[in-house]
């Protein structure tokens, strides 16, 4: 069974009078372990996929299964104990708690899932050391580079052991070193830990890193192929 | 939703974050307690002194006085010519039924001297019952009796600040003091009673019989007559039936016609001593209605700020939702955290008011109490404050969408 399960996915925002629809119809599947990359230009509708995928926000039409589940009738309470369970966020703004060390930054998602604050530190520390940042526990995120604080960022989606971590556009912020060193370890990531990685980008360079790109453009899914076979999927 | 600890620990680190914002917004909750608490504090002094007066003077209390008289065109005040008599205080105990005890009294200032120390003070001219109207107590020795009275004895009782200026440590019972010149021997001295709701000193006093004041200091003065008469009713229901009953019965003794104004006046004292007392407990509750203004003040305060915060912290409210903070996650920290300000600057405020009515008590004299309700009721209103001013602000950053909120700059 494949993680995620789209069909038939609408969104439609209600701006007073005008309707505007953002997402016209998505079905696709992704199956646990791939790396796919959402490309498409501003306004295509990619954002409001990335919150649908994310369970940030519901579709007006059509049905989400996540892990085999129906996500996307589901209220703003049951989509965060969603959120904490099954998935991963990593921002291009990286999105720290300021003046919080990196060790708190990655206790957060164990604190809302109702953990014991010992085995908090203890798997905040070895996420902490997995991205390379082991010594650096009580750094304040504006003592991190932005490398860093993406590692930080990455430590945090990593720690709660979800199966999915959604990256919107994680290297938007970044040099094109780092930019690589952030791809290599996601893609890291998935090949030894299995994490099926969503990557929204505009960039084709770090697209290059996934090995299935999803093209979207006004609302509809225009492409979907692996780089690597060079073929198309339907 | 996460355990309540959490939360609390939570709120605290991010009030940490902003010590000085945190100690700002919780400075308004600590002025508006502290206001409460030394406002209640001199409220509570201020009653509780006007009771222990009003019990030093005794209870239900009536004075009867000489009425106004007109000499050659000029009006007097009262009791300016006594107009009352020794025989009057007698015909109002035997004759109104609602009266319980009666005293004349004839009184004026004297010079006392004991061997070389005089002291000039107030000489009151009276009988027993007086005693027990006045709630006066004998310290040492005893009071005169009756046929003392009769006989227009030169005895004396001192007031304990007077017995304190003329003998010192000396015991006084026994001793003959010169009063106008007139020896007399000291038969007691009065219990202690303190200053009376005018600030006058109480126990500076000397009290003997009416007759010797009549007959042998204050002679020219009051040819047989009394300066006024001091009941007191059979209880505190009568007292209205015995202003009547005085009033009619000395109407009668005196012959006044109907149309005549009357040469005497019969006063509720308790009545004004009570009024005095109801000031003070209206002035007490008003001076800690104006000091609340002041807390809600401070709680508008906490309510601002608290917006301002969440406002401010929007992008750290979509972090915590995306990561699977729920509605109630992010309503009870934000609602902690102000009452957590709150609940602080309460206790700083109920120790700093509580210092505050120490000071005004020690500096300024006034009586203050602390009274452990003021406390608790200044502790739970803070508290009520932070969750009533905490919860619109925390109930908006409850709400917000973690979409927007992720994406605010």
């Amino acid at each position: 069974m494949a993680l995620i399960e789209l069909s038939g996915i609408k969104k439609t925002y209600f701006l007073g009078e005008i309707s505007v629809e953002a997402l016209r119809g998505i079905s696709l599947s992704i199956e646990a372990g791939e790396f796919v990359a959402v490309m498409g230009p501003s306004g295509s509708g990619k954002s409001t996929l990335m919150n649908i995928l994310g369970c940030l926000d519901t579709p007006t039409e059509g049905v989400y299964l996540l892990d085999g589940s129906d996500v996307s009738r589901l209220n703003r309470d049951e989509l965060a104990v969603i959120r904490n369970r099954h998935i991963g966020f990593v921002f291009q703004g990286f999105n720290l708690l300021p003046r919080t060390s990196a060790l708190e930054n990655v206790e957060l998602p164990m604190l809302y899932k109702g953990l014991p604050r010992q085995e908090r530190k203890r798997r905040a520390a070895e996420a902490l050391k997995r991205v390379g940042l082991g010594g650096r526990e009580h750094h304040q995120p504006h003592q991190l580079s932005g490398g860093q604080q993406q590692r930080v960022a990455i430590a945090r989606a990593l720690v709660n052991e979800s199966p999915l971590i959604l990256a919107d556009e994680p290297t938007g912020n970044l040099d094109s070193r780092t930019s690589v060193e952030i791809m290599e370890f996601l893609t890291e990531l998935n090949r030894t830990a299995g994490i099926t990685i969503v990557l929204v980008t505009h960039e084709p360079d770090i697209a290059r890193f996934s090995r299935r790109v999803i093209m979207v453009r006004d609302g509809l899914v225009v492409s979907d192929r692996h780089p690597d076979e060079g073929g198309m999927h339907a | 939703m996460i355990a309540f600890g959490e939360i609390l620990h939570v709120s605290l680190r991010s009030l940490r974050a902003n010590k000085m914002r945190s100690a700002l917004t919780a400075l308004g909750i600590v002025i508006g307690v502290a206001a409460v608490v030394a406002m209640f504090a001199i409220g509570t002094g201020a009653s509780r002194n006007v009771e222990a007066q009003l019990a030093s003077m005794g209870t239900n209390l009536l004075v009867v006085r000489s009425g106004s008289t007109t000499s050659g065109g000029l009006r007097m005040g009262y009791g300016a010519a006594p107009t009352l008599t020794f025989a009057d205080a007698e015909a109002i105990v035997k004759e109104c039924p609602a009266v319980g005890k009666a005293a004349p009294t004839a009184s004026g200032s004297v010079q006392v001297v004991y061997g070389n120390s005089n002291w000039s003070t107030r000489a009151e001219g009276t009988t027993p019952p007086m005693l027990d109207i006045r709630n006066w107590t004998i310290g040492s020795g005893r009071s005169f009796n009756n046929s003392e009275v009769r006989s227009a004895a030169k005895v004396c009782l001192l007031g304990q600040t007077v017995a304190d200026n003329l003998f010192g440590n000396e015991d006084p019972i026994g001793k003959v003091v010169r009063v106008k010149k007139i020896p007399m021997v000291v038969v007691g001295v009065l219990g202690k009673k303190g200053t009376n709701a005018m600030g006058q000193d109480q126990d500076d006093t000397l009290i003997i019989p009416i007759t010797t004041a009549q007959k042998r200091v204050f002679g020219s003065r009051f040819q047989g007559r009394v300066s006024s008469i001091l009941v007191q009713a059979a209880d505190a229901n009568s007292i209205q039936a015995a202003i009547d009953q005085i009033d009619a019965l000395l109407s009668e003794r005196h012959r006044v016609r109907s149309e005549e104004e009357k040469d005497f006046t019969v006063m509720n004292l308790a009545e004004l001593m009570e009024a005095a007392a109801q000031s003070t407990k209206t002035l007490s509750f008003l001076l800690a209605a104006v000091a609340s203004i002041s807390l809600l003040v401070g709680g508008i305060g906490i309510m601002n700020i608290m917006l301002v915060s969440v406002t401010e912290r929007t992008r750290e409210i979509g972090i915590r939702m995306a990561v699977g903070a729920r509605t109630p996650d992010i309503l009870l920290q934000f609602l902690s955290e102000a009452v957590i300000l709150s609940v602080l600057g309460g206790v700083t405020g109920i120790l700093l008011g509580a210092a505050v009515s120490f000071l005004i008590g020690h500096f300024a004299g006034w009586p203050t109490v602390i009274s452990p309700l003021s406390i608790a009721l200044a502790f739970g209103f803070s508290a009520l404050v932070g969750i009533f001013f905490g919860y619109y602000p925390a109930s908006k950053a409850a709400a917000l969408d973690p979409i927007e909120a992720l994406r605010y700059e």
